[in-house]
């Protein structure tokens, strides 16, 4: 095969066939703004019971990933995913769907190795990088006396 | 009426952070996973900038459910703690604003998994 | 004794036969296009097990028996069996097989698992170094899903070019017999990398692998693709399919008559939402014990050559931002001995 890798790369880019993305895009509009609905609706209820503006977010929160957890366990969650795409990935729901997954998953190399330590192969990088831009924040804060 | 108006700017603004996301899938090489990360730092220096903070007055869950509003959290969660307790702060701050979410990950997380059965892809 | 006439290509003179073949399905394989040809489907892909290696090694055990009684042997009859599956250290096969008390030879060649045991069972045949052989293979959805790519409960979307692991198994007795199907050559594949590093595009990354097997059996047996039924290639699915095609047109050698991939063939694309189509050791494997031998048995086709591909990556390898190299080894399997 008289063929460079650079060739084949062509080749193969005309071969394979493109994601719709006149259908993913919408789609992860529409399902992305839909659980964000679900959240304010969340959060406009537990105000209405009392709660403060903030509480009332933490808590809704803390819904939303309960309601992902649940459906995540009953197998609905990838299969909205498999057409909600980034609109089930980038809300808190999809935070939780990567936690609860591998928990689920790996549950059978026992409670501690599998389902213990494989909870977070997905979603600890989330909470590494998070947690540490917040530190360096934190820190450019106290050196350049900002707050 | 203006709580309709609050559904449709959560709709909206949620709806775009996902068709943002979904922009970044289908055109670049970003794994779902290198995404998620890329947003919470994004929403950690968006919150540091003070450019989140609006957004979430403007949009409410629309805002604060993607993971951009858990970096924004943890922004403002160093933000708040610094200012009371200096440098211990940007050790305690992120965790503590966060602690919610993350701590509802875990326990909900483990518990589906000792209930449920994993299951085939039908 | 076998006649080795080039680097790679191997012909059997003595003309093993296939004395029996199997093909065990999963819940998905039986809803598609060649159902009706499986020995053995089971709507519960667990195979009655509590963990997905243990569903597998099954499914093997389920195939193993199914071609034994099928031959009318028992274990005692087979001098040796070559067996593979996708999962690390092997252990479908070597789980699978422990009851068997066969002397056993665990491979790995990725989705091309099945030609290359079936051509080390034939060369092994034809040399008298074993009077019986079997070649087995198998790969399921889940066990493949967990170690390669996700976590079943996952929400993640699949891009088109990917390719659905086929829940599967396939095999074959080969030994010396005067009933079609006889093998009449092998020719072993060449690692291939043309710099393909896309996990959801696996086929591209084996297409070149497939077109430098082709190309060396058909120079070295001065043959055409006009000489044969068809071609089956193993699992390059619709990018890698096209993708083979066009790179043997560049050679002159035109297979788009005679060319059908077993990925394109074990489901119906348009209604089970595989993608790109199956892939998986079970994919080719059970493709060939069902349809493809069927039909050289009762003489639709005379001469056909069967190639099974292999992507030959770790997630490690991937990680560490590797290309994937690509295998393909061929099997002329014949009607008639000569």
């Amino acid at each position: 095969m008289n063929l460079t890798t650079k060739d084949y790369e062509e080749m193969n880019k005309k071969a394979s066939p493109n994601t719709k993305s006149y259908m993913t895009i919408p789609c992860a509009f529409i399902i992305g703004g839909i659980i964000c609905t679900i959240g304010q609706a969340l959060v406009n209820l537990y105000m209405y019971c009392g709660m403060q503006q903030e509480q009332a977010s933490t808590v809704a929160s803390v819904s939303l990933v309960f309601l992902s957890a649940l459906l995540t366990g009953l197998k609905i969650y990838d299969n909205i995913a498999k057409v909600g795409g980034a609109g089930t990935l980038v809300p808190i729901t999809g935070f939780a769907n990567a936690v609860v997954a591998p928990a689920l998953e790996f549950k059978s190399e026992g409670l501690i190795l599998g389902l213990g330590a494989k909870m977070f192969i997905i979603a600890g990088p989330v909470i590494v990088y998070g947690v540490t831009a917040s530190a360096i924040y934190g820190v450019i804060l106290c050196l350049f006396n900002l707050v | 009426m203006e709580m309709f108006i609050d559904y449709l700017k959560a709709f909206v603004i949620g709806g775009l952070f996902c068709a943002i996301g979904q922009i970044l899938i289908d055109y670049t090489k970003l794994t779902p996973a290198r995404i998620l990360v890329s947003y919470v730092v994004a929403g950690v220096i968006l919150g540091a900038l003070g450019v989140y903070k609006p957004l979430v007055d403007f949009a409410g869950a629309g805002a604060t459910v993607p993971l951009t509003g858990f970096g924004y959290l943890l922004s403002k969660g160093v933000k708040e703690a610094v200012l009371n307790h200096g440098l211990l702060g940007a050790i305690t701050g992120g965790m503590t604003a966060t602690a919610a979410g993350i701590t509802a990950a875990i326990v909900f997380g483990f518990i589906t998994a000792l209930i449920f059965k994993p299951g085939d892809k039908a | 004794m076998s006649l080795k006439i080039s680097q790679s290509t191997v012909i059997l003179p003595s003309c093993p036969g296939i004395i029996a073949y199997a093909s065990v399905g999963g819940k998905k394989e039986g809803e598609g296009p060649l159902a009706r040809y499986f020995d053995l489907l089971n709507d519960d892909t667990s195979f009655g097990e509590k963990s997905w290696e243990k569903a597998e090694s099954q499914l093997q055990k389920d195939c193993s028996s199914k071609v034994l009684e099928k031959a009318g042997l028992s274990p005692g009859d087979i001098d040796i069996m070559f067996a593979g599956d996708l999962l690390n250290q092997c252990i479908g096969s070597a789980y699978g097989s422990r009851e068997m008390d066969i002397p056993f030879i665990g491979l790995y060649g990725a989705c091309s698992t099945m030609a290359e045991s079936l051509a080390l069972a034939s060369v092994f045949v034809d040399n008298a170094v074993a009077n019986r052989a079997l070649a087995l293979t198998s790969s399921h959805f889940c066990s493949a899903e967990r170690q390669f790519r996700f976590p079943l409960e996952y929400g993640g979307q699949r891009t088109p070019t990917a390719q659905w692991t086929a829940t599967a198994s396939g095999s074959v007795i080969v030994g010396q017999s005067d009933k079609a199907p006889f093998v009449r050559a092998v020719c072993f594949g060449k690692i291939k990398d043309m710099g393909v590093k896309d996990v959801n595009n696996m086929g591209a990354a084996m297409a070149p692998a497939a077109c430098d097997t082709i190309m060396a059996y058909l120079t070295d047996t001065n043959t055409t693709p006009d000489d044969y039924d068809m071609i089956y290639t193993g699992d390059l699915g619709e990018v890698g399919s096209s993708l083979l095609i066009e790179l043997l047109q560049r050679e002159n050698i035109d297979i788009s008559k005679k060319h059908n991939d077993c990925g394109l063939m074990l489901y119906d694309r348009e209604q089970q939402d595989v993608h790109a189509g199956g892939s998986g050791c079970g994919c080719s494997a059970s493709v060939l014990c069902s349809y493809i031998l069927r039909r050289i048995e009762d003489g639709t086709m005379k001469n056909v050559l069967f190639l099974a591909t292999g992507a030959m990556m770790s997630p490690t390898s991937l990680q560490q931002g590797e290309s994937i190299p690509g295998i393909a080894h061929l099997v002329h399997i014949s009607n008639t001995k000569g």
